[in-house]
Parts: structure tokens; C-alpha cells; sequence
């Protein structure tokens, strides 16, 4: 990025900042492929309109493109929050169709999901230059939290001066650990859930009202 | 890409250490060639000093774009957890300054497997094709 570029988007981003005080906030739901990001935002859409997002699955890269609901209105306290949610697709620095043949798919099906899920994710990378305004970084707790996808993201977003709220997700798995998850990003608030179990919502939507309202 | 070789380079792994100093004299897109350039010949790629948040996702971007069956997965990228610097401005921040820079290894994602990382240690495989 040129230095005038790079100050040019600053000012133009914090004058967004300002001047669009009531445009609701995009909010990007970012993490590793299989967080369960998608199992999140159809809870939280279908806890606030009704509707559903997208579909969820055991196979990573379900979602290949990044999709966005419009005006989710949150109510917390007396006080409303509006918010798009934009569901995106989990990032990866790598793609191999044929880690989707071990779950039954045909190689020319297995080949159109890689692709897919290649550009998915350079989508999701576009969104997170260009037209977001606060992340919530999903992780399954379950899992190691260290990985180089996830530091780079973080990194990504921090340089860029985006609220971010870290997500420990799965907390209804046994081999789950929040703990982890707070020693790894200590400089970040890490909220506990089980998105599919509908655990911790509270503290959720407050969170999300606090941060990003 | 590395085909035509086969028989004639002897076997084993290229490995080019690039300094930080010449990494600083690149243009961030060149410096995303120059990495991706050397991992489809199957080298790994490795920076002394590393690369800025925003000229690592326009690497995950172009990686991404590469990415063929058959032919290219992906590449496998280690580095050292971030140390958070909240000292810098914005400015300072967006231009990559306060980045004072991190280890990085960088290979074909089918030949390097890492085995073990945390913030003091990464261990890694690397395969020959
Ligand atoms: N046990 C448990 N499983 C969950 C939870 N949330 C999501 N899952 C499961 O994890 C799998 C992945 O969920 P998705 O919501 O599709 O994950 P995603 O992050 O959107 O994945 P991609 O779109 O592929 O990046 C599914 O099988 C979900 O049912 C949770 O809180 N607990
Ligand atoms: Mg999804």
C-alpha cells in the first residue's frame, strides 16, 4: 500500500466511522473452516427474525460464499442494537479436494467444493479489507487455538483497528477449553457458547450490544 | 512446474533463507511472487523477518487463487504468534512499521506438515514430492 493510499483509506474509513452513525454495522463472522460460524449466525438470526441463514455441516467449507443479513435488530436492556450479519466462509491458507472424498462425495463434486471454497475464501478475505466493521472470531474450544491461520487473522484485523470479540465455541464438548482459548489472546474478550446447544446466549447478545451497538 | 527436473536435479529440498533486508526493498506484490514463484517449484520459502498483517492476507488471497487439483493445495505458513506491540499509530500500524518482524517458513502445504507449535517452538516435516 502506497503511503498516500494508505492514509487516504484511513480518513475515508474513519469519515464511514463518522458519518454513518446509523447504517447498521457489518459484522463479520470470521474463524478456521467448522468453527461452527454458520450454526452461530442461524441462531442468531433465528433468535431475532426469525429466519435462517445457511446451511450447516460436518464437512469443512460449507460455506463458500460470504452471505449477509440485513438489519438483525438485537434488543438488550431497553436498548436496541441493529447489526448485518455477515456469515463467511472459514479461511485456510490451504485446499485439498480430496480431503472431501473421505466424506463419500464423487472427485468431480470433491473438485467444484475446492474450487468453491478457494474463492470463498478469498471473498472473505476481501470483505475483512474492505467492508467490515467489527468481527466476531469464532474457534472451537475443542481445539488448539494456536494455529497460524489464527494468529495471522487476528493480526490481520488488529491492524486494521476492527472491534473484535472472540467466540470460544463448543463449549458443550468435553475436550473443550475456554481457558485456552483466554491465554492465547489475552489481549481480546473471549465469550464461552454452544452454538448449537444455545448455551451462554445472554452473555452473547450483551457482548454484541456492548461492542459492536 | 518441477516436472521437466525430475530426473536430472539430484533429490532433496531447496530451502532460500531471504533476508530482511532484501524483503524491505520489495513492493508487497513482488514479495508475494517471490514467495509463491519459489513454492510452486517446491521450495521452502523462508523470511527472516516476515510479512506485514496486510501483505499477509493478500497472500492467503493470491494463494487461494492458485489453488488447483492435482496440481497446487495451498500453501503450509509458520510463524511466531504475533507479540501484541500496542505502541504505533494508526498510520504507523496500516504501513507495517510496528511490525518488527517474525520468522516465517513458508512451503508447499503437501510437503511440510507441522508437527508441534507453540510460542517458542515450531516443528515441522518436510516431505520431497
Ligand atoms: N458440539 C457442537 N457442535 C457444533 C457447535 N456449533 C457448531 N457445531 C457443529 O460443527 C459443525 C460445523 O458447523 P458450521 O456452523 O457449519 O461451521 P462453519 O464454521 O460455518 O464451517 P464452514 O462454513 O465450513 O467454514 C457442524 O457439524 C455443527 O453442527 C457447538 O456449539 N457444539
Ligand atoms: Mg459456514
Amino acid at each position: 500500500m502506497g503511503l498516500l493510499t494508505g492514509i487516504r483509506d484511513s480518513i475515508s474509513r474513519a469519515a464511514d466511522r463518522l458519518f454513518s452513525a446509523e447504517d447498521p454495522k457489518r459484522i463479520g463472522i470470521y474463524g478456521p473452516p467448522n468453527a461452527g460460524k454458520t450454526t452461530l449466525c442461524n441462531r442468531i438470526t433465528r433468535d431475532w427474525t426469525g429466519d435462517a441463514m445457511g446451511p450447516e455441516s460436518h464437512i469443512p467449507h460449507e460455506t463458500r460464499r460470504a452471505r449477509r443479513k440485513e438489519n438483525v435488530e438485537i434488543k438488550r436492556n431497553g436498548k436496541s442494537v441493529t447489526i448485518d450479519v455477515v456469515d463467511t466462509p472459514g479461511v485456510t491458507t490451504k485446499v485439498d479436494y480430496e480431503e472431501f472424498l473421505e466424506f463419500d462425495m464423487e472427485e468431480d463434486e470433491a473438485i467444484r467444493r475446492s474450487r468453491e471454497a478457494t474463492e470463498g475464501v478469498a471473498e472473505a478475505m476481501h470483505w475483512l479489507r474492505e467492508d467490515i466493521d467489527g468481527v466476531i472470531y469464532v474457534l472451537d474450544s475443542a481445539k488448539d487455538p494456536i494455529t497460524q491461520v489464527n494468529t495471522m487473522l487476528i493480526g490481520i484485523i488488529e491492524s486494521r483497528d476492527i472491534p473484535v470479540l472472540i467466540f470460544a465455541n463448543k463449549i458443550d464438548l468435553e475436550e473443550s477449553s475456554v481457558q485456552r482459548i483466554k491465554n492465547t489472546f489475552p489481549q481480546h474478550e473471549t465469550v464461552k457458547l454452544s452454538a448449537l446447544e444455545g448455551d451462554n446466549m445472554d452473555e452473547v447478545y450483551d457482548k454484541i450490544a456492548e461492542y459492536f451497538g | 512446474m518441477a516436472k521437466a527436473t525430475e530426473k536430472t536435479e539430484p533429490s532433496g529440498v531447496r530451502i532460500d533463507l531471504i533476508s530482511g533486508d532484501r524483503l524491505d526493498r520489495l513492493a508487497s506484490m513482488e514479495k508475494i511472487r517471490l514467495i509463491l514463484d519459489g513454492v510452486h517449484e517446491g521450495n521452502i520459502v523462508i523470511l527472516e523477518r516476515g510479512l506485514s498483517p496486510d501483505e499477509e492476507s493478500k497472500l492467503i488471497e493470491v494463494t487461494m487463487s492458485e489453488i488447483s487439483p492435482d496440481e497446487f493445495n495451498g500453501i503450509e505458513i509458520e510463524s511466531y504468534p504475533r507479540t501484541r506491540t500496542d505502541s504505533g499509530s494508526l498510520l504507523d500500524r496500516l504501513m507495517g512499521r510496528t511490525n518488527e518482524g517474525k520468522l516465517t517458513v513458508i512451503g508447499p502445504a503437501n510437503q511440510i506438515e507441522t508437527l508441534h507449535k507453540d510460542e517458542q517452538l515450531i516443528s515441522a516435516l518436510v516431505t520431497q514430492r
